[in-house]
């Protein structure tokens, strides 16, 4: 990194060049978020420029009734990535699984960095949120629900990590036994955007903070309270299966000539047509596969409710459940058959019986 | 309710609940209406060629001399939409899927954008007979509630897919359960309506050839 660009300790550019982070790395993470969010070549210049002078900002990651599957996705991205230089600028101040102190000073190190910096932490939360019962998921002896509503009080937006903190995800599946619902359900008064996935996709993450980072605003939301710039297509409108579907081309099994040759997998359950999500584009593992390029169909679990979407490997086409039209709708069917026709016979008997003969004395005058 | 749980109830309650009604409807009307009988007719039948049941199932299938030309709207709008709605509904390959888990019988499908096409033309021939019917006089007179309300329920199961399709209005989700839920409503309300031919068209038409063929006369 340039001498120009090294600022003051603190700054976002200090720690990029403390982590050994180069320019030529750095710009290139630019033109990454430029290309993500669909700006000009140029605006690269403009992010670098802006990343260089923002504050490492304070971080609150809060873990409810989760996997830990969101933090894996995250940390266990390859580096030098994106995601890799943005979890290294951040001044994550709390986080279960990655920070060292424990117990009470752990709980502290979170009471310290909302104290210093109120109003202005960004709050990451991953996990649901039981309103089952207090006691169903606690943390230091307070519950989910009370320790969120004390640290979004003074953060300055919330970005909700996963499906389980988006949606509720897997703790709300049906019967959804603790109450589970996720941060937008609960906080009203402060900016959350959603970034849903079970896990979701590590640039999504961190582009969502770099995008903080650099415009100093959160990236414009669709309906469902996520980014339009990763959210806005379906996997189906840009899987590279695509053009199968729409030949009519499908796999029948899994691994078989078809699904080798790239054959759509609709037949084997893939949600793709109705799943919003980049994983068709960005893909994983520095972007070398996603789900469906492996041979598997897509479960669509950056969807709300996707779990109780009726079976990962039913076609969308096909019923959600069994299906329970049999013999006692067909003998119903047949009783009221039956029953009207007799009725019908009835009523021409009893016109027939009212039926008056006329006879040649009616006809004389 | 969110999209997704919409159409997972369109694919699961909902088709369970419109399978039934449909299922129930069909047997019960083909009952009545076979149950209803004729008086034997007694005279002496005339053997007359091309007078019967079979031949009047598939006269009744092309115009009688003339009335193409007196009514081509009639004729060609309906076989267009009549074999456009067959292709749409039997020859795209999600819906052979659907037909694939209901019976276990499946068939190669066509290509989207073929069926794609062929769906803009069986809405343009339905809109057209639904002008032809509004506009000439005679029709519109002979129409009652039952005729727009056959033709809305079997244009929106076509409207709803080919939008859901191209992702307009609605997104894809939500406009795929209006899709479901707008063929659940038609497969309802079908054995109670003049849609009801479906199952009718040939057995009346049978009915119809074989009492004039008795006669001698060919219909």
């Amino acid at each position: 990194m340039s001498k120009s660009t090294s600022k003051a300790a603190g700054s976002v550019a200090a720690s990029l060049h403390a982590a050994g982070i180069s320019r030529r790395e750095f710009l290139g993470f630019c033109a990454t978020l430029a290309a993500a969010y669909s700006l000009p070549a140029s605006a690269a210049q403009a992010i670098a420029a802006a990343l260089e002078k923002a504050a490492r900002p304070s971080v609150i990651w809060m873990s409810f009734q989760e996997c830990t599957g969101c933090t894996e996705s995250l940390t266990r991205s390859h580096t030098p990535t994106v995601e890799g230089l943005i979890l290294e600028t951040i001044s994550l101040d709390y986080h279960h699984t990655l920070q060292a102190a424990s117990g009470e000073a752990a709980e502290k190190a979170r009471e310290q960095a909302m104290h210093d910096n109120y109003g202005k932490y960004l709050l990451v939360v991953d996990g649901s949120i039981p309103l089952g019962n207090p006691g169903f998921s606690t943390i230091a002896g307070v519950s989910n629900l009370e320790m969120l509503k004390e640290t979004a009080k003074g953060a300055a937006a919330i970005i909700a990590v996963g499906t389980c903190a988006t949606y509720g995800g897997l703790p709300a599946a049906l019967p959804n036994p603790t109450g589970a619902v996720g941060v937008n359900q609960l906080i009203k008064d402060k900016p959350v955007v959603n970034v849903p996935g079970c896990p979701p996709i590590p640039v999504v993450i961190t582009g969502v903070l770099a995008h903080f980072l650099t415009f100093g605003k959160l990236p414009e939301l669709d309906a469902l309270g996520r980014p339009k710039v990763f959210y806005g297509e379906s996997i189906h409108d840009r899987c590279y299966r695509r053009p199968f579907y729409d030949q009519g081309k499908f796999a029948k099994t899994f691994d078989d000539a078809g699904a080798r040759d790239g054959w759509c997998l609709f037949e084997l359950g893939c949600k793709g047509p109705v799943t919003n999500n980049a994983c068709a584009t960005t893909k994983w593992n520095g972007g070398v596969s996603f789900p469906i390029q492996s041979g598997h169909g897509c479960i669509g679990c950056s969807e709300p409710n996707f779990w109780d979407a009726g079976g990962f490997y039913k076609a969308l086409s096909a019923p959600a459940q069994p299906l329970k039209v049999g013999a006692g709708v067909a003998a119903a069917a047949a009783a009221v058959g039956v029953a009207v026709s007799f009725s019908n016979r009835g009523k021409k008997g009893a016109a027939k019986a009212a039926h008056e003969t006329t006879t040649l004395d009616d006809l004389e005058p | 309710m969110d999209q997704l749980l919409l159409l997972t109830w369109a694919r699961g309650t909902g088709l369970n609940l419109a399978l039934s009604i449909f299922v129930l409807g069909v047997i019960w009307r083909l009952i009545e209406i076979y149950s209803l009988g004729r008086k034997q007719d007694l005279s002496a039948p005339r053997d007359v060629p091309g007078a019967s049941g079979w031949h009047t199932i598939f006269r009744r299938s092309v115009p009688p001399p003339g009335m193409l030309k007196a009514s081509p709207v009639s004729y060609i709008g309906g076989y267009v939409f009549h074999v456009g709605l067959a292709v749409v509904i039997f020859l795209f390959a999600p819906h052979i899927e659907l037909i694939k888990n209901l019976l276990g019988l499946s068939w190669p499908g066509l290509p989207s954008q073929m069926v794609d096409f062929i769906t803009v033309v069986t809405m343009a021939a339905m809109v057209v007979v639904l002008i032809d019917r509004i506009t000439k006089p005679v029709k519109r007179f002979l129409s009652t509630f039952g005729d727009w309300f056959t033709w809305t329920l079997t244009f929106l199961p076509l409207l709803t897919g080919w939008l859901a399709v191209h992702h307009l209005l609605l997104p894809y989700t939500l406009m795929l359960a209006l899709h479901i839920l707008s063929v659940e409503l038609l497969l309802i309300c079908l054995p109670f309506t003049k849609l009801f031919h479906a199952f009718t068209v040939f057995g009346s038409r049978w009915y119809n050839g074989a009492v004039n063929g008795h006669k001698g006369v060919p219909v």
